[in-house]
């Protein structure tokens, strides 16, 4: 184990400005990431869960730099990727790739898939010449168990869970080490969900991949992930081992979370809806705890202070019952 | 350079782009489809719009000489088109109705009786000779116009939708300036400030349409950008240009092909209504039917030419549109992922 | 045929939908027989693409064009819908059978007042004044748990969260007390605390007015909490059926196994997911037989030529397939 962890976010914000009126003045922020703390140990995966408009996917992007962060650092092999100018950043582009959600709006319709898969080659000068690049997309598409005979095909002629796989060979394409998987399965239907999923474990042994898991579905979690942080409101508000987490959570937003997952056992019909209301906007957090007006067991500190990612066993978690 | 000369040049680029738009075309599986669909819904409006594209083309090739031995003298030392040389010594004195004998007002007998299928006019030209070259001026003024106007719409259209902020703003605020502006009044305006010139004509349309594919165009984007395929590609570290030519523009096209053939028809009209207004450009269908407006209140009244060049006008519209509107469905992107 | 339930609500016998294709017309739902009885909550369950969506749309009789229903019965309480006429059945419609989508942010009209849109519902199917509709309304959005009913029913749904607008939307169905509720998908696009809550709303508003209620979805977990019975699609046809604890606790067809194998909340970690090898074949490849053949596991002889008829598995639990056929009889 390294003594360093392969990726670092220390204090990550993102705030999206919302204008109003004819000058397009700032009146107020999307505190869509705000203050956000996350380590991956090399080869390992972690989980950021949570629902919508928790922000998970902001961080995602952030960390990418596909989203300019407001505040915070992004260590990766050392380096603070959000210092860099965009020429610095460029070749550590190719370390850290992402597999969206959508596989229908994540292929540019109008290009063969072999152009699709092989232009990251092109940018980091993987591959001599065109004919090795071919080459090599045909591997690619041999290691995510396409026919490497379709590339010259176009997107629109595979299904849902092809193409997903096509955007898994062009993020392979130009050998990542960290990869982000942005509700990579949620699109798909539960059987073709199984193959992409056992893709993504034997690619992560085969390859010593990293990743970045963000999800709102528990059951992939826990079956995926080593480690979990869960996500609410633009904050961690629960963190720790996979196992931990599902056996004895300590937030009570996790245990809600936890709670409302129906379960497929006919023994079982336990799904309980403990977290009330409705999630509050992004632009306007509650003040103090940002999940008191939802929390079953809030008191009166809760909409006074707000609660910081106290040290739990085998964890952290943001509130003050667990202080 | 000699006018007919660069004519000449310009019609064998022309043939020349057209053959590699095809090549183009045939090697991309997703545009020779939507050729093909289209061949397939509009088949006479298609070859209606040939028809008259190769009519212009014949009139744009031209070349002096050979002349010797015709009635009229200068133009044996004029640059004379395919279609001029086909109609050469077909002058009559003065009117003649359609397929005619004699002349209209007085009854002289003509030089070429009943050979005139669309008649005569004032000056005894052939009517279906002159029909014939006001194809070449529509289409050079829909096609030279928006060889203007496209291209600026474009890259303030992309630009303003890429980069967004400042550029945008600018763009923005210029569009809707324009726009704001009485379009008519522009025109006559530019026009008069350029002298009256084909060129000017087309220079004057050019600025004022391009901005509704502009807008259209800065719409796309915006939407474009934030598709995951464009994120990937910046996560890919590929360069802003590159994303902007290789996954942008190839999904714009549609909309450009759309818009262009569209403004087209738009574009011949107004110069209709220029023509009218005596700023247009000569021997356009436009002034065809200004000068015939008078005729229409004589007595007994004559009204093959106006009926020509006004039948040729629509002929020519009516095919745009119909390509257009067939257009508009093939290339329209839920048509193209519904197909798969 | 199985012994006529209790008092059926609705029923549907050999009902088959087509859609134009290569080489003639297919049948996205082939011969599909439901019934749904009194305060019943039926799942129809499948994952996409297996024609369940357009069942219910043809139980309504709104089967988008070219698509036309080809055969079949669909009997509401005695009176066979396909033979009412249009106006008829326009009453049908709303009244006797609601039906609530998955989408709540295209479902309502933007330009509306949520209030206003129930009252609309309302009154199309009832003569009652403009105020005593109203009243009504208030009366159902303080039913399905909208916090202050009286100032929502003047909101317009852009101001309204996914999970209330879905509450408007079963506000709405319910306000002409429906015989039956066709719920499609009608949580897969919220929040998963926000699904809880709109489940258990459904189950205690089912008991309330005792309706039935027709469930599509694709979410096993889903079905585990809400239906009675449970009916499987695959690729157009019912390949299995049978109540909640048969389906998910003894699953016999080879689908319905896969899919329940490959959920990866009963996986451990590291251990491999079951996987269906394949996918779904698209309407005009449908092979000949049994439809699930090219990706069966326990495909044999009869499977690539014949249509698997029905196997009783037990009073309640049927199923069609080969395999399972050949099982029970040994």
């Amino acid at each position: 184990m390294s003594a360093r962890p392969l990726l670092q976010v220390e204090g990550l914000r993102t705030w999206f400005p919302i204008r109003r009126g004819l000058l397009r003045r700032t009146v107020g922020y999307v505190q869509a990431v705000d203050g956000v703390d996350l380590a991956i140990e090399e080869g390992m995966s972690l989980a950021l869960v949570g629902e919508s408009g928790c922000g998970k996917t902001t961080v995602g992007r952030s960390i990418l730099c596909l989203e300019r962060a407001r505040e915070g650092r992004v260590w990766f092999g050392g380096v603070d990727l959000l210092r860099l100018p965009s020429q610095e950043l460029r070749p550590y582009r190719s370390d850290l790739q992402i597999v969206f959600q959508d596989p229908m709006a994540s292929l540019d319709p109008r290009m063969r898939v072999r152009d699709a898969i092989a232009e990251g080659m092109h940018s980091f000068g993987i591959g001599a010449s065109e004919s090795e690049r071919t080459d090599r997309v045909a591997a690619l598409l041999e290691r995510v168990q396409l026919d490497p005979r379709q590339m010259w095909r176009y997107p629109h002629e595979f299904s849902g869970g092809q193409r997903q796989r096509l955007c898994i060979a062009r993020a392979l394409a130009v050998e990542p080490r960290l990869v982000i998987c942005d509700e990579a399965v949620s699109a798909l239907d539960v059987s073709i969900q199984a193959q992409i999923l056992n893709l993504l474990g034997e690619l992560q042994q085969d390859l010593g991949l990293t990743y970045l898991f963000i999800t709102h579905d528990l059951g992939v979690v826990r079956y995926l992930a080593d480690e979990v942080a869960v996500m609410y409101l633009g904050q961690i508000v629960e963190r720790g081992g996979t196992e931990r987490i599902f056996e004895d959570p300590r937030h009570p937003y996790t245990r809600g979370l936890l709670a409302a997952v129906p379960s497929v056992d006919p023994q079982r019909r336990s799904a309980a809806a403990q977290v009330l209301g409705d999630v509050p906007s992004p632009a306007h957090p509650p003040a103090g705890c940002r999940f008191h007006t939802r929390c079953p067991e809030a008191f009166d500190r809760c909409s006074e202070e707000a609660p910081e990612l106290f040290a739990v066993e085998g964890g952290r978690s943001r509130c003050f019952l667990s202080e | 350079m000699e006018t007919h000369v660069v004519s000449n040049l310009v019609v064998a680029l022309l043939l020349a782009g057209g053959v590699w738009t095809g090549v183009a075309i045939r090697r991309d599986r997703l545009w020779s489809e939507a050729a093909r669909s289209l061949w397939r819904r509009r088949p006479i409006a298609l070859i209606v719009v040939a028809v008259y594209l190769a009519v212009a083309v014949l009139d744009s090739i031209a070349w002096v000489g050979g002349g010797e031995g015709q009635a009229d003298a200068v133009a044996a030392h004029e640059a004379r088109s395919v279609v001029d040389r086909a109609f050469a010594g077909t002058r009559e004195a003065s009117f003649s109705a359609p397929l005619a004998d004699a002349e209209f007002y007085g009854g002289r007998p003509l030089q070429r009786p009943g050979s005139h299928l669309f008649g005569t006019d004032i000056l005894g030209r052939d009517v279906l000779y002159l029909t014939i070259k006001g194809a070449r001026v529509a289409l050079l003024i829909g096609g030279l116009t928006s060889m203007i106007a496209i291209p600026l719409a474009l890259l303030l259209g992309v630009s303003a939708g890429y980069f967004g902020g400042r550029i945008d703003d600018v763009v923005f605020f210029v569009m809707s300036t324009l726009a704001s502006m009485p379009g008519l009044l522009l025109l006559i305006a530019l026009i008069m400030a350029m002298g009256r010139s084909t060129l000017s004509v087309c220079i004057a349309l050019g600025v004022t349409s391009w901005v509704g594919l502009c807008r259209v165009t800065r719409g796309e984007t915006f939407k474009l950008r934030e598709l995951d395929y464009v994120q990937a590609a910046r996560a890919l570290g590929v360069s802003e240009a590159r994303i902007i030519f290789r996954h942008l523009l190839p999904n714009l096209m549609h909309l450009v092909i759309i818009t262009f053939v569209l403004m087209f028809s738009g574009l011949v009209l107004s110069e209709a209504i220029l023509s009218w207004l005596g700023i247009g450009v000569d021997g356009s269908w436009g002034q065809m039917i200004d000068q015939a407006r008078n005729e229409l209140s004589r007595d007994p009244i004559i009204w093959w030419n106006i009926s020509a060049a006004g039948v040729a006008l629509f002929g020519l519209l009516l095919a745009v549109n119909f390509v257009g509107d067939a257009l508009r469905d093939i290339l329209d992107p839920r048509t193209l992922r519904e197909n798969q | 045929m199985s012994d006529t339930p209790a008092e059926a609500v609705i029923e549907t016998r050999g009902l088959t939908t087509t859609f134009p294709g290569e080489g003639g017309r297919v049948p996205v739902v082939d011969q599909v027989d439901l019934q749904i009885a009194v305060g019943e909550v039926l799942a129809l369950v499948g994952e996409s693409g297996c024609g369940k969506s357009m069942t219910a749309l043809s139980m309504l009789r709104l089967v988008p064009k070219p698509g036309r229903i080809e055969a079949g019965e669909i009997s509401l309480a005695g009176s066979d819908l396909r033979r009412l006429s249009v106006p008829a059945m326009r009453q049908v419609r709303g009244q006797e059978i609601s039906m609530i989508f998955q989408e709540p942010m295209t479902s309502l009209n933007p330009v509306a007042t949520v209030g206003a849109q129930v009252v609309e519902a309302i009154r199309l199917h009832e003569s009652v004044s403009k105020a005593e509709a109203r009243r009504r309304t208030l009366d159902l959005f303080t039913r399905v748990g909208i916090p202050d009913p009286d100032s929502r029913l003047d909101a317009y749904p852009h101001q309204l969260s996914g999970g209330l607008k879905q509450r408007v939307m079963i506000a709405m169905a319910l306000s002409t007390r429906p015989r039956l509720l066709i719920a499609d998908e009608p949580t897969t696009a919220l929040d998963v605390t926000i699904q809880a809550q709109i489940l258990q709303l459904l189950r205690d508003l089912q008991q309330e007015f005792g309706m039935s209620i027709l469930l599509i979805t694709h979410d096993l977990g889903i079905v585990n909490e809400l239906a009675d019975r449970v009916s499987v699609m695959y690729a157009g046809r019912i390949i299995e059926e049978g109540s909640r604890v048969d389906i998910l606790g003894e699953a016999r067809h080879p689908y319905t196994r896969g899919l329940l194998l490959s959920l990866p909340s009963l996986a451990s970690r590291g251990e491999r997911l079951a996987e269906i090898p394949g996918v779904v074949p698209p309407p005009d490849q449908w092979p000949p037989g049994c439809r699930f053949s090219t990706r069966c596991g326990r495909v044999f002889e009869p499977c690539t030529t014949q249509v698997p008829a029905v196997s009783e598995i037990t009073g309640t639990h049927r199923s069609w397939c080969f395999a399972v056929a050949r099982e029970i009889e040994s």
